[in-house]
């Protein structure tokens, strides 16, 4: 139908608009009253609760089963996925996501084992957990792996604790964490969380760090380098491995970001570049599903001089036996050496390690290695393919698995990077990282990832030329008015800031509450 | 390889456009000293099938606690979980999304966390929920880093009751970021005074209802002693079905109430993901890490959601950031927010006296075997036995005839030695009559 035919018809008296359909909150559409779990009526008993019982009703609202199906399956519509198209989330690496990891999490084996169970009870789930720090460990060139972190930014605390502690142990004492402009803000988060000042590094004309500007800061106060690799302008760090001994010869430590290292599986390890602890997203470069947000998970590799200050729990082998060292009272025993603590309740994220096992033993040693250098090789493919009309923060250069383009090339055009971005939207895709990383100005960061086939790198290639001529057209309008055709359109985010409305309440809870 | 759709002929198209004779010129980047060829001391790459019989292999060497008579918890729960809660997590729109950065296209996400989060905060007793956390010993140190910054000092007190998992994890934090925590020591029976450790530098006292030792205290007490001094109350819930049998921690007096909520429709998993709730009071916001949803319009003046207040977070905020968390715990959320909405208030309620029965009559029956004392008088799906002998050994040679009879306290606090004869056992609608039998049978067996 025309876009005339569509203004001619008016709104409908639903709201819906064909396929696409409306639904309210779970708190208008259920009742308190009402279930879609049928639950046994217990004999009567005398309740032991110290007198705590509840008083007052909860006030949730619940739905019978085939309502609960529609509601979900209605806002799950409202959703773009990877499964329904290409996702170039620059530094989020959203790559297909096999269903057999999902099925083989699910083994009663894997799923259905409590983490305080006897051991003898789960020996097939540390074995599993050895497994995957075996393959980690080598894929990383590393000493010591710590599966424990629930998710990135908590491997980047895990690290820097380790770091901290090995400082302790040597008996110095240490303030500043070196951090590059270009870094996620998780870097320096941690760094303050820790207690440590930051000193921020800047790059060189080519977006990358250089040795000599890591020298310029380097002093006896520095605790250590928190340094992504490839970076987040999608390059590959040159000088690392200079950098790494810089480091090293100021007695500090070299802290990786590993959010990018699908990149480089196969093609380099990071302990033979000197780094000394680096945190993996399983669910990035391991495919783990991103679920709208989480979980995550992060495991962190160390190097020799930061392994024996790894935190618990730790697996250790006794002969053909596996065993868990839980609590401080077991450091000492074999193999727990120093370990610095404990970073969450049991043992990390089995759902995410499962998942990503199974990835990992599909793909073999040559499956991780061409899917890197896929991935690389479709990121330059794009920046080959709109080189001419894009513009690039720091020129064009090969990049790795994903390609920073700035704004500059929409000067005087009135358009934005928030409405490009938006405007990619209405032609079915989902944008690509934007005003991230800070240093480029209006960054467009796309990481295509090797999931892409040629044909769908070219309908995205060819959507964004055409984009970008109407753009440099003055085709102005249409760039702010995106998106049009979504569930919703622009949404007003400085009013959900100021006026913060954060819960549901019914008119009369709300009027007694304002 | 079944996941890469590229042709040789693709990958020729493609390198001659870039202009580059061979991919290894794409890693040139990378110096030659450190690049390298192949990975040879791992495995090529395999079929659905040999994956699945490597995978499978292994599960098959635990012992699933659906296969046995099964009374473990201490901060995981073996619960039902609706079919219909696992079916929809895994439709592709919730599952193979993001974090809802484009909130035009994300409304199914956003429009869920906020109900996630309303649901949070009815359960909590209190004002407003964040988006979720990783976990309840995370979020439970999040809280203490919360209370930090609000009363601005920095000295936590621990309850004797916290899990010993959580506390040590606010003991790592404590340590490394420098602010002080006093512990106090276990208290299975319940007779610790927190209230006398409470003084005007107490930023926070940390307690959990009911504790690890599965005791129901009343907390207001508490909650009055701390703001006497200045002081906020964290509760900690680590079952969070109690909430539908128990009073509100908001409404004894908690200012800040953090929880794990793998209960609700999440598995066991052993030990991950799970969700961590986080809830507090209105006047608190600006301070609560982590993600939030909040409703707003479109420019159509439609009803729509986003992530907001993101002027706290550290992609915006960096080193001056509330927390340097980054995710939430997203899909997991989700199954929480689908299992609570099957059962509703009137669900919840009876799934928790369903609970609360079970760990009353199994209580009881296992108290009359010779010697088996109960130490925990108030209870709701989790108790504590005393028992004639290490509760270690016991718990192992109930493994042998083939129950998972709890967990032991030495497990938990191997330096607290008169907690060696401790068992903590919790019981929840999954057991049966015969299983709760199978239980009993076995611990006088294995204690004669």
């Amino acid at each position: 139908m025309t876009d005339a035919a569509i203004e001619s018809r008016g709104a409908t008296f639903t709201g819906n608009r064909g396929l696409e359909l409306e639904e309210p909150l779970l708190f208008e559409v259920g009742h308190p009253d009402k279930s879609g779990v049928d639950l046994a009526e217990p004999a009567s008993f005398q309740s032991r609760l110290g007198g705590m019982e509840r008083q007052s009703p909860i006030g949730l609202a619940g739905l019978s089963e085939p309502e609960a199906m529609r509601h979900y399956v209605r806002l799950s519509q409202k959703n773009y996925s990877i499964d329904s198209g290409l996702y170039p989330l620059g530094s989020c690496t959203m790559k297909h996501n096999p269903r057999l990891n999902e099925k083989m999490a699910r083994l009663p084996g894997f799923a259905d084992i409590h983490p305080l169970q006897p051991e003898s009870t789960v020996q097939g789930a540390l074995a599993l957990m050895d497994l995957l720090s075996k393959w980690l460990i080598e894929l990383t060139g590393t000493a010591a792996i710590a599966l424990s972190p629930k998710a990135g930014a908590h491997g980047e605390l895990c690290g820097m604790i380790a770091i901290k502690t090995a400082h302790a142990a040597h008996g110095r004492d240490r303030s500043v964490v070196l951090v590059p402009e270009s870094a996620h803000g998780t870097n320096p988060a941690t760094a303050a969380l820790l207690g440590y000042d930051v000193r921020t590094i800047p790059a060189r004309d080519d977006g990358r760090v250089s040795v000599s500007a890591v020298r310029n800061v380097l002093a006896d106060d520095v605790v250590g380098l928190m340094l992504t690799n490839p970076n987040t302008c999608g390059l590959f760090e040159g000088e690392i491995v200079e950098i790494a001994e810089a480091i090293h010869e100021a007695g500090a430590y070299f802290y990786c970001d590993g959010a990018n290292f699908n990149a480089i599986v196969g093609k380099a390890r990071p302990g033979d570049l000197g780094i000394d602890a680096m945190h993996l997203n399983l669910h990035k470069t391991f495919s783990t599903p991103h679920g709208g947000g989480g979980p995550g998970s992060g495991p962190v590799v160390f190097s020799k001089a930061l392994a024996p200050y790894a935190p618990l729990p730790r697996i250790v082998r006794d002969g053909d036996t596996y065993r868990l060292l839980e609590t401080a009272a077991s450091t000492g025993k074999e193999g727990a050496g120093e370990a610095f603590g404990r970073l969450t309740a049991f043992h990390g994220q089995m759902g995410m390690f499962v998942r990503a096992m199974s990835y990992m033993l599909s793909h073999g040693s040559d499956g991780l290695r061409q899917a890197s250098e896929d991935a690389v090789l479709n990121a330059n493919y794009v920046r080959a393919s709109l080189k001419d009309l894009m513009s690039q923060p720091y020129g064009d250069q090969i990049c790795m698995h994903e390609v920073l383009f700035d704004d500059q090339f929409l000067n005087d055009t009135g358009v934005t990077t928030l409405d490009f971005a938006k405007a990619l939207i209405d032609e079915g895709y989902h944008p690509m990282t934007i005003y991230f990383p800070l240093v480029a100005h209006g960054a467009m960061l796309v990481e295509p990832t090797e999931s892409e086939s040629r044909a769908s790198l070219d309908l995205f290639i060819s959507t964004m030329r055409e984009l970008c001529r109407e753009a440099l057209d003055g085709n102005q309008k249409k760039f702010q008015d995106a998106p049009v055709y979504t569930p919703r359109r622009r949404l007003d985010e400085t009013q959900a800031a100021r006026n913060p409305v954060l819960r549901w309440r019914d008119k009369t809870q709300a009027q007694a509450a304002e | 390889m079944r996941y890469l759709p590229h042709t040789e002929h693709d990958r020729r198209i493609m390198l001659d456009k870039i202009g580059v004779q061979s991919v290894d010129d794409l890693f040139a980047t990378i110096p030659e000293t450190v690049r390298m060829n192949d990975l040879a001391d791992l495995p090529r790459h395999q079929g659905e099938l040999e994956v699945e019989r490597q995978l499978s292999s292994l599960a098959g060497q635990n012992v699933a606690a659906g296969s046995v008579p099964f009374f473990i918890g201490c901060g995981a729960y073996r619960h039902h979980v609706p079919s219909t809660v696992d079916h929809l997590i895994q439709r592709s729109e919730f599952l193979t999304s993001y974090t809802p950065y484009q909130p035009e296209i994300s409304q199914g996400t956003l429009q869920c966390l906020f109900e996630f989060q309303t649901q949070v905060a009815l359960l909590t007793g209190m004002d407003v929920a964040n988006a979720s956390m990783y976990d309840g010993s995370t979020a439970c140190t999040e809280a203490i880093l919360m209370a930090h910054r609000i009363t601005k000092r920095d000295k936590a007190v621990i309850s004797g009751g916290l899990h010993p998992h959580y506390r040590a994890v606010a003991e790592t934090l404590s340590h490394f970021a420098e602010s002080k925590l006093v512990t106090l020591p276990p208290d299975p029976d319940g007779q610790e005074d927190l209230t006398a450790s409470i003084d005007n530098e107490t930023s926070c006292v940390v307690v959990q209802f009911p504790n690890v030792y599965g005791a129901i205290n009343d907390i207001s007490d508490l909650a009055e002693a701390a703001h006497a001094n200045g002081a906020l109350l964290i509760a900690v819930v680590t079952e969070i079905i109690s909430l539908g049998a128990l009073r509100s921690p908001g409404e004894l007096g908690a200012d800040i109430v953090v929880c794990e909520g793998q209960s609700l429709g999440n598995g066991l998993n052993f030990g991950g993901p799970y969700v961590g709730l986080m809830s507090t009071r209105q006047k608190y916001v600006r301070q609560i890490p982590g993600r939030l949803c909040g409703e707003t319009v479109d420019v159509d003046g439609r009803r729509g959601y986003v992530l907001t207040m993101s002027a706290r977070e550290q992609h915006i905020r960096r080193e001056k950031a509330t927390s340097n968390i980054c995710t939430n715990s997203g899909l997991c959320s989700l199954a929480f927010t689908i299992h609570l909405s099957l059962l509703g208030q009137a669900g919840l309620t009876r799934l928790a006296k369903l609970n609360h029965y079970r760990a009353v009559t199994l209580a009881d029956r296992l108290s009359e075997i010779d010697g088996v004392e109960l130490v925990t008088p108030s209870f709701f799906n989790e108790f504590t036995l005393r028992l004639p002998a290490r509760a270690e050994q016991v718990v192992a040679r109930l493994v042998v005839k083939n129950v998972l009879g709890g967990v032991p306290v030495s497990r938990l606090e191997p330096n607290f030695e008169e907690g060696e004869n401790l068992l903590i056992v919790a019981a929840t609608e999954v057991n049966s009559e015969d299983d709760c039998s199978a239980f009993a049978d076995a611990l006088a067996e294995v204690l004669q």
